[in-house]
């Protein structure tokens, strides 16, 4: 089955960027080899959630606003497209993921497979 | 037999579907034919040949099986088929972590107790229509999502046992409640889980402690009305259950079991030991509350040093907890304030618990004792 992990990060960019660059360079790691492991087969990381633009259609017209469709404190970061035998092994890739212990979150969500 | 489906056909509706047609099948032909040798292996067989024609006649569902090129047994072969039993994962699937807690209660009584939609809407005071749509928002999930049909991996299997034994626990809390059934069917499933998992100290430890609250049931009523452990006519209390419990609890120690249950089931086995060991019930507590800190375990730990030091000191660990407003700690309150004479402040306590109780039985026991303080 796949399964997509959405990535909510209650990190902001600034605040990450305010650690020792050792520890930095220690979290993007663990996130490239959780990018590289067996199973996962796709992921990205997103630009900062400022870079937003959310888009509404009402009655044919196009309506555009600045910023998230939700506004939280968590916002999505990222995601990774995982294939797993089930549910339980897509679950030990998230709670690999760092964001999920640095405050934020990973939603699992499998795929309709057509 | 559900197990054996549900693991087989890795689809929950399908498989009771097909248990429901088995049934059918059966009441129409035993009676005609003679009933099978090997009944539940029939049913089951029957079950899965039901449900293999089922996903050949639909193709979309067949095109997403694996079970296509599995041979349907004939029946000639099906009285000396031996069947695995799979309650095992089946019981960790109902009560995977994923699943609210609700749904895993509801889930295991289903599938594992065997109880009807409505009898287990009715033992959780829920519509039928709500439970009904509980359980298959459940098993869509169960289908959907993905989740395993399996006993977890050695790593995952602490948590996932203890998501397990939590739910057998909290049915058989809603039973002791006063719904016998459910109890039964806690103990039941707790009996099962000792023959499939009997190197769990855990499990044991949950059995015994079931079994010895259990054997008291009859003895905390006289004539409707609660009575407290120490004045329990002891005749009442069942004694196989008590042997069986402490047997249970044996086994825990014997596996080095100390964890939340074994030490639960050694505090409810020392309580049925006259005299009572108080030294050693608050030194038990004590280490409960390490494991769990729990306010509530420490309000129990608190009764058994004021049994040992004296109600002064009892009431010093109460006032240090903050848990106003729960019932316990009030008529808890009370007593100590009883038994050090200050009769005014534990009027007050009892009121206050007899304002929060939800049953007759205990209201009428706090109102004695409201009495008893006034007179």
């Amino acid at each position: 089955m796949k399964y997509l992990l959405q990535i909510y990060s209650a990190v902001l960019r600034e605040e990450f960027e305010r650690l020792p660059t050792d520890e930095q360079e220690a979290i993007v790691g663990e996130y490239m080899s959780i990018r590289k492991s067996p199973g996962v087969i796709g992921g990205e990381q997103l630009q900062p959630v400022e870079t937003a633009t959310t888009v509404r259609v009402r009655n044919g017209e196009t309506l555009l606003t600045d910023g998230p469709f939700v506004d939280a404190k968590e916002h999505l970061g990222g995601y990774l497209l995982v294939e797993a035998d089930d549910l339980d092994a897509a679950l030990e890739v998230a709670a690999r993921i760092p964001a999920a212990r640095m405050g934020g979150a990973v939603e699992v969500r499998p795929l309709i497979e057509r | 037999m559900l197990a054996s489906l549900v693991g087989f056909l890795g689809d929950f509706d399908l498989a009771e579907e097909a248990a429901q047609e088995a049934f059918a099948i059966a009441a129409h032909r035993w009676p005609r034919d003679g009933t099978p040798s090997n009944p539940g292996a029939w049913l089951t067989i029957t079950a899965r040949n039901r449900a293999l024609d089922r996903l050949r006649r639909d193709r979309t569902l067949a095109e997403k099986t694996r079970l296509l090129d599995v041979p349907e047994v004939v029946e000639d072969e099906m009285e000396e088929r031996t069947l695995p039993d799979e309650r095992l994962e089946l019981i960790f699937t109902c009560c995977h972590p994923s699943l609210g807690l609700e749904s895993q209660v509801a889930l295991t009584l289903r599938a594992l107790g065997g109880l009807t939609t409505e009898e287990i809407a009715r033992a959780f005071l829920v519509p039928e229509e709500t439970m009904k749509r509980r359980l298959s928002r459940a098993k869509r999930k169960i289908r959907d999502a993905g989740i395993p049909f399996s006993v977890p991996a050695e790593h995952l299997l602490p948590e996932r046992l203890a998501a397990v034994l939590a739910v057998v626990y909290l049915i058989f809390n809603e039973g002791y409640g006063g719904r016998v059934d459910l109890a039964a069917e806690a103990l039941r499933l707790g009996a099962a889980l000792a023959e499939l998992m009997p190197d769990e100290p855990e499990v044991h430890g949950l059995v015994a402690l079931m079994l010895l609250d259990d054997a008291r049931r009859d003895a905390r009523f006289a004539s409707g009305e609660l009575v407290l452990l120490a004045d329990q006519d002891r005749s009442r209390w069942d004694a196989a259950k008590i042997a069986r419990g402490r047997e249970a609890l044996d086994r825990a120690f014997a596996l080095r079991g100390q964890g939340a249950y074994v030490v639960q089931a050694a505090i409810a086995s020392l309580h049925m030991e006259e005299p009572r060991d108080w030294q050693e019930i608050a030194g038990l507590y004590g280490e409960l509350v390490r494991m769990t800190g729990s306010a509530v375990v420490e309000l129990n730990r608190a009764i058994a040093v004021a049994e040992v030091d004296g109600a002064e000191a009892g009431l010093a660990l109460v006032d240090r907890l903050d848990l106003g407003g729960y019932q316990y700690f009030h008529s808890t309150r009370a007593d100590l304030l009883r038994r050090l004479g200050r009769t005014d402040e534990a009027r007050a306590e009892y009121e206050r618990a007899l304002e929060l109780a939800r049953t007759e039985p205990e209201r009428r026991f706090l109102q004695r004792r409201v009495a008893e303080v006034s007179a």
